[in-house]
């Protein structure tokens, strides 16, 4: 197992890469249409699906729907991000709040986010709301978990050495606990936004009427596969962008932590 | 008139999953005059740190008690700072904020922390190091950062849990010999802190104190108090000499058999 | 758990429970077609028992997520062992992994739709895709935190690179396998769900689609604590699993 230059890797990488891309061009291409020529609507080639994309920005219906997903993933994660931050640190704060609230957050969190779909849309029917509320469970609970972790784990020598400096309850809390417990709420927040923009698309698909899960559904029905696959792209890199900004936010907030993917 | 006495000490934990008792330490029995360096000598697992832990104020003693300066030890005090082994050193603060830290949480105004910190920065040799990161500096700097924010906060008594446990052997010895010109060596018992010092290592504990406690193994009970025979102040040259070499005899002797038998006995 | 700590454990969760029949049950039944009380629940749960169809529907769903998981798995395994020890073939895997993996199952929904219809076959697909990364991605990391030294002690003593792959690398990487299989089987079961959903005759989604239709509130309700309760019976006994199997972790759980 030598080890290789990063450029000579780089370059393998792009070889792979226009490869794959290649192998794309030519089931479409060549090896569908030679199976059945109605197949081609299963796989369309690479071109036409970026053609496609020009078409949506182009009459900024694409823009609509980004904007629409964007926008109620943004409001659903920072209500579940300030209730599940502050719920979290409280419980892991303090002792008998903890015992008492902790399992009735544990008996609704084995509930999938999406398996209250249908609850969601006899309560508030098709629209915003509904979707927001899908989000704001898929957020909530991996941020609440992971902000009990968080203020758990704080290492227990730094509380001694600021008690032995004669430090009150709040203080330490203030200089100690929060401060140490950032990291890993920082992650909680991370892996929330995640799994809210997943609840969204779900959410999107069988309830709304704007929206990238509502584009690449609606798409579907009109057997527009290349809009299908713009969507599931555009629903990809949406969600690794935003996934990068907050590891950027959190290597900027907490330098001091080690990171591990 | 002793400024920290123990008084037949005891310390028992309750394992959380089967709820049985395992005795660590006790009863111990003994008194530390002001300005005194003690240290507290045993093998691993001895208890010494749970008393050390007991006199912080941090853990409760499961019968006696400890009284600093006549009243009964209840919880945690600035006036008992205590340095860690693992220098405790919150990693988000620079050297500057660590050491002023005692002084924020007693309401210090910023100019009169800064002065203060100053003072003592200068005092274990790290100016120029303010604005540092814990991550940025070795161990034996930590610790000496560990040291300033103690002593920055004014703490009569001195609490070290093996602080230099971490620190490489050369650097070892460098550092102890900062820690008793830190400490006022030179100055009469009634101008410096009174220091209460734990360790496994025998050279160690002869270089720096001028009585040491030696203990058994687990369940730790004093097995001597033995009086340093040393003139201060301590040299390199002394680690050397016949009186060094006489003491480590003896205090090897006496922990010997506790190690070895430690040793062999399972790890519950 | 001591007395205490179990009762206290449970106040708030009983409490909830005794709340929700009383304000529905009691006090307000004209809520009661938006959110029907317990006792409503625990009967349909009887009937729909005693009927054999909560059977029928967990079964279906189960037997896919167990199709699902147990290709993604055994297709997942190889290429993160060949991810993590050649650095060719991560180099030729790796643009179509990170490709595909931002792309969440769900969203894959429509194109499997397309592919293959409404049924088995298309919810396996989106399980197969949910679950396929978290395992590829954990034993990645797995192989990766195969201590050095084992690998360099094993060398010293003669092994060959598949001896040291089979006595060394795998048991070395086990437990992070282990809980990649956790996840994935969790993130297979979400997917599974959205899938039924939205495309297909039976199982636990279509379930609670279907009684979202009829308005019988208490069905959806049911379904939603089927699923819940599954989903967290599989992800204790794949810890279980875990404690079980790998018991040489020191484990910090």
């Amino acid at each position: 197992m030598r080890p290789r230059s990063a450029g000579l890797r780089r370059a393998r990488r792009l070889v792979a890469a226009l490869v794959l891309l290649a192998v794309w061009q030519a089931c479409s291409v060549v090896v569908l249409p030679r199976v059945a020529p109605y197949l081609v609507i299963l796989l369309p080639p690479p071109l036409a699906v970026a053609s496609a994309f020009l078409d949506l920005a182009r009459t900024g219906d694409i823009v609509v729907h980004v904007l629409a997903s964007l926008k109620r993933v943004v409001g659903a994660f920072l209500i579940a991000a300030v209730s599940g931050v502050g719920l979290g640190v409280v419980i892991g704060w303090w002792r008998t709040f903890g015992d008492l609230v902790d399992p009735l957050v544990e008996f609704f969190r084995p509930i999938p986010p999406l398996a209250w779909i249908p609850l969601a849309i006899l309560w508030f029917g098709i629209g915003d709301t509904q979707n927001m509320f899908i989000i704001f469970l898929g957020a909530f609970f991996p941020i609440v978990v992971n902000s009990i972790a968080a203020v758990g784990g704080v290492d227990r020598t730094l509380v001694w050495g600021a008690l032995t400096l004669g430090g009150s309850r709040w203080q330490i809390l203030r200089e100690i606990v929060l401060p140490g417990a950032l990291p890993t709420v920082l992650t909680g927040l991370r892996i929330g936004l995640g799994v809210g923009w997943m609840a969204l698309v779900a959410a999107e698909l069988v309830a709304a009427s704007s929206g990238l899960g509502f584009l690449i559904e609606d798409s579907r029905n009109l057997l527009f596969t290349e809009r299908v696959l713009v969507g599931m792209i555009l629903i990809g890199l949406l969600g690794l962008v935003m996934d990068r900004g907050m590891r950027l936010l959190q290597a900027w907030l907490v330098p001091w932590a080690v990171s591990w993917r | 008139m002793p400024r920290l006495v123990i008084a037949d000490v005891t310390k028992v934990y309750t394992l959380p999953r089967n709820g049985t008792a395992l005795p660590a330490l006790g009863p111990v029995n003994f008194t530390v005059d002001e300005g005194e360096f003690v240290t507290l000598l045993g093998p691993s697992g001895c208890g010494k740190s749970s008393l050390l832990r007991i006199v912080a104020g941090l853990e409760a003693a499961s019968s006696g008690v400890a009284t600093f300066d006549g009243e009964p030890i209840q919880g945690p005090s600035s006036r008992r700072g205590m340095v860690f082994q693992e220098y405790a050193l919150p990693p988000w603060k620079t050297v500057q904020d660590n050491v002023e830290l005692g002084l924020k949480f007693r309401g210090v105004s910023k100019a009169r922390r800064r002065e203060i910190a100053a003072r003592y920065i200068t005092l274990v040799g790290l100016v120029g190091f303010e604005d540092r990161y814990p991550h940025e500096l070795s161990g034996g700097m930590r610790q000496r950062c560990a040291l300033a924010r103690t002593l920055a906060n004014d703490a009569e008594l001195l609490l070290m849990d093996e602080p230099f446990g971490a620190v490489d052997a050369t650097t070892r010895e460098i550092i102890q010999g900062e820690l008793l010109r830190i400490w006022g060596e030179h100055l009469s018992p009634r101008e410096r802190k009174t220091v209460l010092f734990v360790t496994h290592s025998i050279d160690e504990a002869i270089y720096l104190s001028d009585r040491v406690v030696v203990m058994s193994r687990r369940p730790g009970v004093i097995k001597e108090v033995y009086a340093d025979p040393l003139p201060r102040p301590r040299t390199d040259e002394v680690r050397s000499s016949p009186e060094f070499l006489k003491a480590r005899d003896h205090l090897w002797s006496l922990v010997r058999d506790e190690a070895l038998r430690a040793m062999t006995e399972r790890v519950d | 758990m001591s007395l205490g700590a179990r009762g206290r454990a449970l106040a708030l969760p009983l409490a909830f429970v005794a709340t929700w029949q009383l304000a529905t049950g009691i006090l307000m039944p004209s809520l009661a077609s938006a959110l029907p009380p317990p006792s409503k629940v625990l009967a349909e749960a009887w009937g729909v028992l005693a009927s054999g169809d909560l059977l029928a529907s967990a079964g279906h769903s189960l037997w896919r997520v167990l199709g699902g998981v147990v290709v993604a798995v055994s297709l997942g395994i190889p290429v993160g062992v060949g991810i993590g020890l050649s650095a060719l073939f991560e180099d030729i895997v790796d643009p179509a992994v990170e490709f595909l993996r931002p792309i969440p199952p769900i969203a894959w929904i429509p194109l499997g739709i397309l592919w293959f219809g409404i049924g088995d076959t298309q919810n396996m697909f989106i399980i197969f895709l949910g679950a396929f990364f978290p395992v590829v991605l954990n034993t990645v990391s797995g192989v990766r935190a195969v201590d050095r030294s084992l690998v360099w002690a094993a060398l010293t003593l003669g092994g060959s690179r598949g001896q040291i792959i089979k006595e060394i690398v795998l048991p070395g990487a086990l437990p992070l396998i282990l809980t990649g299989c956790r996840i994935g089987l969790g993130v297979g079961w979400m997917a599974l769900v959205a899938a039924e959903l939205v495309a297909a005759r039976s199982g636990l989604g279509f379930m609670i689609q279907s009684a979202r239709y009829a308005l019988a509130t208490q069905r959806v309700i049911l379904g939603m604590a089927v699923i819940g309760v599954l989903g967290l019976l599989m992800d204790r006994g794949m810890l279980w699993l875990e404690r079980h199997v790998v018991p040489w972790v020191t484990s910090a759980r």
